[in-house]
């Protein structure tokens, strides 16, 4: 009776979906006050309902419902709670509902937080998202049922795969969704405003935090991602240019450079029909993503063809919106463009080649990630586009937008003099040498890419510097200490976001460059009392014992690690076998610290009572994860800028007049 | 799900019942990399340090043919041990890292290789970057000279004061500078 309920709710959600998609519309067009005011009551609506479904779902797996075909896949009576919460993203259809009740939450917030905006913006932004949302609850309900049954019902479920039965991985789904479903808001403003024909700076100012909030999603569910592959895949990587973790990169480039040209946007009236086209295209490459990494295509082409209904579901749902919002883009982007002169030297220009940049590395990614499928299908061979192509590829490219982002926030708008921007970089640039130099002369030269050290610890130098020299140049009475603190005060909450989101580009540069060039690990051979040295540090094995998981059973070594004389950690890495599955599994054990991981994952048990072990140094790598972390919080602290705040405050007053202007001019 | 069929396992042999399980599960996963695994690399010995970095270097570089994305020495699967002994005896024949390279891909294809070869049918991927930074640059140049050309479009009164009643902001936003 439940699961059937569940059903009943997707069935409902996708017909107020439906109603959502086309009445709101209708309104705007025809003037209809009341069919426009049904779009935020049938936003709520469809977030209820999908809500509804999702929560059932989850009430199913907490009580191994076993009768539903998707919980016996996913699921067995030992797996911890946590994990039995987890599962329901844990496959297939599960994800699919939670990306259409994460659309829908969305879709509800904007309802909610949207009271400022003309009502035929709102009616227009929601209709949109209700169509995304027919898209994912048709699919659902045609292709991918979460609660379909099965009978006689199995007595136990086949469990979740040992993979994600982890913590990190429980929430980098839901993370990453969000971020991908976040886009879909900024995706229904470009669309919204290039059918009502009028995109300004309000149009800018509204979509913003939309954005940012979406990119601090991605940004934190990428990071965690990797995080997690990183301590739980036991070869010591946190990326290995796989298509699934590309899928997850491209919205996030695209989304990035988005953020940056919605900013020209509000401040300048400029960039407007190129940010329509990033919004469309981030929130393409998070449906793109999706779908690649769950059509199983990724696999290989030939899955696509093992299940021809949701390949060709998805083939046209893509088409369908990425081919119509082109379409309508090329019809009516002539009418928004225009807009912002501004000379050679300025805000504006740097911001574009940083656009243009990211755009760059966002096609390169997409053209790595798809090339084998694309020899695949042509016949033209099968090829491997692994991480030494990405590498050489990101490596000549990302220089200079280290450098250009070093340079834009110390750039004036529309025009700028280039003996005072010379003035302004003279320290960074000084600084930025010096440093450069001393790593030349202080680094011992271990690698085949021994520039890559300088180029990647100048390039965070030169982050660090230009941005301080930004608050610096900031500070207008110098002179007079006590007016230091009243001046930083005066800049807005976003400057020092953008401040503190750069200087996390700036840690994460600095620790991909330690890690890649002087980490250092050892594969061997290890008997009990044994000691291997690794980077100066002493690691003694004490030898493995068995113990019992609630759904595995597991091998556990135990490591001493010692500096000199000095005990400095114990490690407990663990090889599990999971009862269900009979799937091995490693459980690296780290001692982490902001300038050195040590890592020690357990391989296979040899003869005698030795063990087959790996052990890594990685200095500096929490840096990179850390540095993702600032950038989200960097996001966090601009979009709760006063100007946003001010916006939403005082707006409601206003509203009526608003809308009859925006009515009159649709 | 039984739609559902993985090609290949990690380990060739594994039970059939188990891919629906496993695919599932590297579907479901937004991230996957290599499988977990850990094995000793220390029965490969080499006099020469070179020739080990260089051993080390090429398994990075080659790929497990059978796993969904591992490399040869991430990789625990039956074949990739077998490719890593004939890496390794290669390797102590004296060959060069392009020998064992062409050897390879003589029997396996160019799929072995991570980092793609350089002849005409993969010219597209090695210089359509290229040809992608260049109509970036190309598109680059023409706006910024239009853009200086450009004849700054002024807001009329009406507009500023509709602008401001939608900001419901007394800023204009240009004022600001973050």
């Amino acid at each position: 009776m439940i699961p059937e309920l569940g059903h009943y709710a997707l069935i409902l959600a996708l017909g107020l979906a439906l109603i959502q998609a086309v009445l709101p519309l209708a309104g705007s067009y025809t003037g209809n006050r009341a069919w426009m005011h049904t779009a935020r009551p049938l936003a709520w609506g469809q977030f209820i309902f999908s809500a509804i479904a999702f929560a059932l779902l989850l009430l199913a797996f907490l009580t191994d419902d076993f009768s539903v075909v998707y919980v016996a896949s996913n699921s067995n009576t030992l797996m911890p709670t946590i994990y039995k919460v987890s599962a329901v993203w844990g496959a297939h259809e599960g994800s699919l509902l939670l990306w259409a009740a994460f659309l829908a939450g969305w879709g509800a917030a904007v309802a909610s937080l949207s009271r400022n905006l003309p009502l035929p913006i709102v009616a227009r932004v929601l209709a949109v998202m209700g169509m995304v949302g027919i898209g994912f609850l048709l699919f659902m309900l045609l292709t991918s049922n979460p609660f379909e049954r099965i009978f006689p019902p199995p007595l136990e479920g086949r469990d979740l795969n040992p993979l994600l039965q982890d913590p990190g991985l429980a929430i980098h789904p839901p993370l990453l969704y969000m971020g991908y479903v976040g886009f879909s808001v900024a995706f229904a403003f470009a669309i919204a405003a290039l059918l009502g024909g009028k995109l300004d700076a309000a149009w800018a100012r509204w979509s913003r935090p939309w954005t940012t909030t979406a990119w601090i999603f991605l940004t934190l569910g990428i990071a965690l991602g990797s995080w997690w592959a990183y301590y739980e895949l036991g070869w010591g990587g946190w990326w290995f240019w796989d298509p699934v973790e590309n899928a997850s990169l491209m919205p996030w480039l695209a989304g990035t450079a988005l953020m940056h040209s919605l900013a020209v946007t509000e401040k300048r009236g400029a960039f407007k029909s190129w940010t329509v086209l990033l919004a469309i295209t981030a929130f393409s490459l998070s449906l793109l993503g999706t779908f690649l990494v769950r059509s199983g295509v990724l696999t290989s082409v030939h899955a696509f063809a093992t299940d021809p209904a949701r390949g060709t579901f998805i083939l046209i749902f893509l088409c369908i919106v990425i081919g119509g919002s082109l379409a309508l883009y090329a019809w009516r982007a002539p009418a928004v463009s225009g807009g912002g002169r501004f000379e050679l030297l300025s805000r504006e220009s740097f911001l574009l080649a940083n656009n243009l940049l990211l755009t760059l590395l966002t096609a390169l990614v997409l053209l790595g990630t798809l090339a084998p499928l694309i020899y695949e299908a042509m016949a033209w061979g099968k090829i491997s586009v692994g991480f030494p192509w990405f590498n050489t590829m990101f490596v000549a490219v990302t220089p200079f937008l280290a450098f250009l982002m070093g340079i834009g926030p110390l750039t004036r708008w529309k025009q700028d003099e280039p003996m005072r921007l010379a003035r302004e970089l003279r320290l960074p640039f000084i600084v930025t040498g010096a440093a450069s130099l001393l790593t030349v002369i202080l680094m011992p030269l271990i690698t085949l890419d021994w520039y890559l050290v300088p180029l990647g610890i100048g390039l965070a130098v030169w982050l660090l510097t230009s941005h301080l020299q930004a608050i610096r140049e900031r500070l207008r009475h110098k002179s007079r200490p006590g007016a230091i603190l009243t001046d930083l005060a005066s800049n807005g909450r976003s400057f020092y976001g953008m401040i503190l989101a750069h200087l996390g580009v700036a840690m994460f540069v600095v620790g991909i460059t330690l890690v890649s060039n002087y980490g250092q690990e050892k594969d061997v051979r290890m008997s009990p009392g044994g000691v291997q040295e690794v980077a100066g540090y002493r690691f003694l094995f004490h030898g493995v014992t068995t113990q019992r998981g609630p759904n595995y059973m597991a091998a556990r070594g135990h490591f001493q690690i010692f500096d000199g004389q000095r005990p400095i950690a114990e490690l407990w890495p663990e090889k599990r076998s999971y009862f269900a599955s009979q799937k091995p599994m490693t459980e690296a054990s780290i001692d982490w610290g902001l300038t050195r991981d040590l890592y020690v994952s357990l391989g296979e048990p040899l003869e005698d009572g030795d063990w087959a072990l790996r052990l890594y140094y990685k200095p500096y790598v929490r840096w990179i994860w850390l540095g993702a972390l600032l950038m989200a919080l960097g996001g966090l602290l601009a979009i709760t800028d006063r100007r946003y705040r001010l916006a939403r405050g005082l707006g409601r007053a206003r509203t009526g007049v608003a809308d009859n202007a925006a009515v009159a001019r649709s | 799900m039984s739609r559902f069929r993985l090609a290949a396992t990690g380990r060739p042999g594994s039970p059939r019942t188990l891919s629906v399980v496993v695919l599932a599960g590297l579907l479901s996963l937004p991230l996957v990399a290599p499988l977990a695994g850990a094995f000793t690399l220390e029965e490969f010995q080499f006099s020469d340090p070179a020739r080990a970095e260089e051993f080390k270097r090429l398994t990075e570089e080659l790929r497990c043919l059978v796993c969904q994305n591992e490399s040869l020495a991430g990789s625990q699967a039956d074949l990739a041990q077998d490719l890593r002994e004939e890496v390794y005896r290669l390797l102590q024949s004296g060959k060069s890292r392009q020998e064992v390279i062409d050897f390879l891909v003589e029997r396996y294809g160019d799929f072995v290789l991570y980092d793609p070869p350089l002849k005409p049918s993969t010219y597209p991927l090695w210089f359509g970057p290229l040809l992608l930074a260049g109509v970036g640059g190309l598109f680059l140049f023409l706006t910024l000279r239009n853009k200086r050309e450009a004849r700054e479009q002024e807001l009329s009164a009406e507009e500023q004061q509709r602008l401001r009643a939608l900001l419901a902001d007394d800023s204009t936003p240009t004022k600001d500078k973050a």
